[in-house]
């Protein structure tokens, strides 16, 4: 993610990167030859020789709570990887922080920038398919799919497993869609490959504004290309069912917002995405940078995958968690 | 290179806005025989070129295509270079250093002098070489005058500000290969910018091109603006804006937009491909027409003038 955050960052017309900061000697070594940025091994560093104005942390999530903290006391806005932190009272206090300090602050939840799921919060919000009844988060893709060697991501004290790295994405979209997800009825958290953290989640989940539903995650399936993630809510007035690429929205009455008809309706995320000025990966990576560089520079709102969002994301895993036996 | 080129996403089950269709490829081609078959039909259609990645089953389909010479003797391949899946994945497992170890061909730190010594002498240019190596083996014997970077590197490079490799793969590419190096990309006016002013003039670039600015950084009218001014050889892809679009619409539009050398596109079913051929020839016979008609009016009126005169 690193590597990629910087591309766009470098791309983009309004940044000037102005110092780099890792640990592996070679990506240094590159970094410094060929693309002439000026590189650290230590943030810290980084920060006092360059003085930027904004600090992107792409680090294994133990290091988010030490790091970004440090760099709030600094003053500079942040943006930080996604889940924002190990626990909920970490995450609580770098928020209360950041609003102290009054620094920009976003967290990379990327699908809030994904054309069809903004429509679907759109719908949602606007009660255009009634009354939410339930509601089914879903994550499935190839990450973990044999016994393997080691790395941070399988160690449960450095933020791994399915948990905290894939169903977070889901949990995150369902909170901001719907609304955050205050309890857990039922929890299982399974291992599948790795020795020491889950690789499949499936969880029973009830919102603040009333409604339940269901979490359905599992990093260890390979009849994915790659990580597919999809909501489908159901309403009193309709369903909807969408995904990164496709949005199908069924409308029972005649009450009907602009642009759809009664029965089903079925948009692309061409349809629905905005051009972004450089591509790398996906309209989402680009978007979420670009909202991020105009919260900084006072564009607009700032108010999309703040950290108090993020800190209430960590609040659902962690109930999630307690509940399994996990 | 052809008016039309055969592409691979339907093969791998890269559908750009559907995970149901995306399932429904992967189950059609599960075996290696139903590529093949699919490939008899386009080039039965008249494609005889095919646009694709390094991924692990070409090797199959290259292995296919060796074994029967005279039945693809005009078959070229276009390799699209790497299959990123792979490196990616080897990444999170065993590191950069440890991806580099697996996939540079030879022993790398040890016997195998360029390598070692790439390795030793922090020469990145030198590994990046002998990447390309490993990549190409598998077309070993088979006619690839184009040879891509694939858009995920051609543009994080770009955004890297490692404009260097992207000038040592197109030197790579000709001297080793005797081939043209191609570029793919999402960020093609910007991509031609860097290209040339590194001195890669009127470079092969592939580029999503449509009707409603899909994957087109920059905007539309840029991407339009650049292409009449003919100053790099097109290849559009995506030109159904990922489904987005009636294929005639589609077709019509970028088969009439100046100076796109071809057009990629993908297909699963013999009524697709035969279709969209159809639709690409009718479009490029009218346009001829059109610009017969068009220059024997400017004749005759000339020759009006001619005779007032």
């Amino acid at each position: 993610m690193g590597l990629s955050h910087l591309s766009i960052l470098g791309a983009h017309p309004k940044v000037e990167i102005v110092g780099v900061c890792d640990t592996s000697k070679m990506v240094v070594e590159v970094l410094e030859r060929y693309s002439g940025y000026k590189c650290f091994s230590d943030y810290l560093k980084m920060v006092e020789e360059s003085c930027p104005d904004a600090v992107f942390v792409s680090v294994p999530t133990k290091y988010h709570y030490p790091m970004v903290k440090e760099l709030l006391k600094k003053g500079v806005h942040v943006f930080t990887e996604k889940p924002f932190c190990l626990n909920p009272e970490e995450s609580n206090e770098l928020t209360q922080l950041a609003k102290k300090v009054g620094v920009v602050n976003q967290v990379g939840y990327h699908n809030k920038f994904v054309g069809t799921f903004r429509e679907v919060k759109k719908l949602v919000k606007e009660g255009t398919i009634g009354e939410i009844t339930h509601f089914q988060g879903e994550a499935y893709g190839p990450v973990v799919i044999k016994k393997k060697s080691e790395t941070w991501r399988s160690d449960p004290t450095e933020g791994g497993g399915c948990l905290m790295d894939y169903a977070s994405h889901v949990i995150d979209l369902i909170n901001d869609i719907i609304s955050p997800i205050e309890s857990c009825k039922g929890s299982i958290l399974k291992s599948i490959y790795s020795k020491n953290v889950d690789d499949s989640v499936y969880a029973l989940v009830g919102t603040k504004s009333g409604t339940s539903g269901v979490i359905s995650v599992n990093w260890s399936d390979d009849t994915y290309r790659k990580m597919s993630t999809s909501v489908t809510i159901i309403g009193t007035e309709g369903k909807i069912i969408s995904d990164a690429n496709e949005l199908k929205v069924f409308f029972k009455g005649d009450k009907l917002p602009k642009g759809y008809s009664k029965g089903w309706n079925v948009k692309y995320v061409t349809d629905l995405t905005e051009e972004v000025n450089f591509y790398l990966r996906g309209e989402e990576y680009s978007a979420q940078i670009d909202y991020f560089i105009k919260s900084v520079s006072a564009e607009n709102s700032s108010d999309i995958n703040t950290f108090d969002s993020a800190w209430k994301t960590d609040k659902s895993i962690s109930l999630i968690k307690n509940q399994s036996s996990f | 290179m052809e008016r039309i080129i055969f592409g691979d996403n339907q093969f791998f089950a890269v559908n750009h806005i559907s995970d149901e269709k995306s399932r429904a490829q992967s189950i059609k081609f599960k075996d290696d025989s139903a590529i093949i078959k699919t490939l008899d039909i386009a080039i039965a259609a008249g494609i005889n070129t095919f646009m694709c990645t390094t991924h692990d089953r070409i090797a199959n389909i290259c292995e296919i295509v060796r074994k029967n010479p005279e039945k693809y003797k005009d078959f070229k391949m276009y390799p699209c270079m790497p299959y990123a899946h792979k490196y990616a994945n080897a990444v999170t497992d065993l590191g950069i250093a440890g991806t580099l170890k697996q996939y540079v061909p030879g022993n790398f730190l040890g016997s195998m002098f360029k390598g070692g010594v790439a390795y030793l002498s922090k020469d990145y240019i030198s590994i990046m070489e002998l990447l390309i190596d490993s990549e190409m083996k598998m077309f070993k014997g088979i006619n690839t005058p184009v040879i891509f970077l694939q858009n995920v590197i051609t543009d994080l490079l770009m955004g890297l500000g490692m404009d260097e490799f992207l000038v040592a793969y197109a030197k790579y590419i000709r001297e080793k290969y005797n081939a043209e190096p191609g570029f793919i990309t999402m960020n093609l006016p910007k991509l031609l910018g860097v290209l040339e002013k590194n001195g890669i003039t009127n470079p092969i670039i592939c580029a999503s091109i449509n009707k409603v600015n899909f994957r087109m950084s920059g905007g539309k009218d840029l991407y339009e603006k650049i292409l009449k001014e003919g100053r790099c050889r097109v290849i559009a892809m995506q030109v159904l804006g990922g489904g987005a679009i009636p294929a005639g619409e589609a077709l019509e539009y970028v088969s009439n937009l100046p100076n796109v050398e071809s057009i990629l596109f993908g297909a699963s079913s013999k009524q697709n491909i035969d279709n969209t051929v159809e639709t690409i020839n009718y479009q490029d016979q009218r346009k001829k027409e059109k610009f017969i008609t068009q220059k024997n009016l400017e004749i005759e009126s000339a020759s009006k003038v001619f005779k007032m005169n």
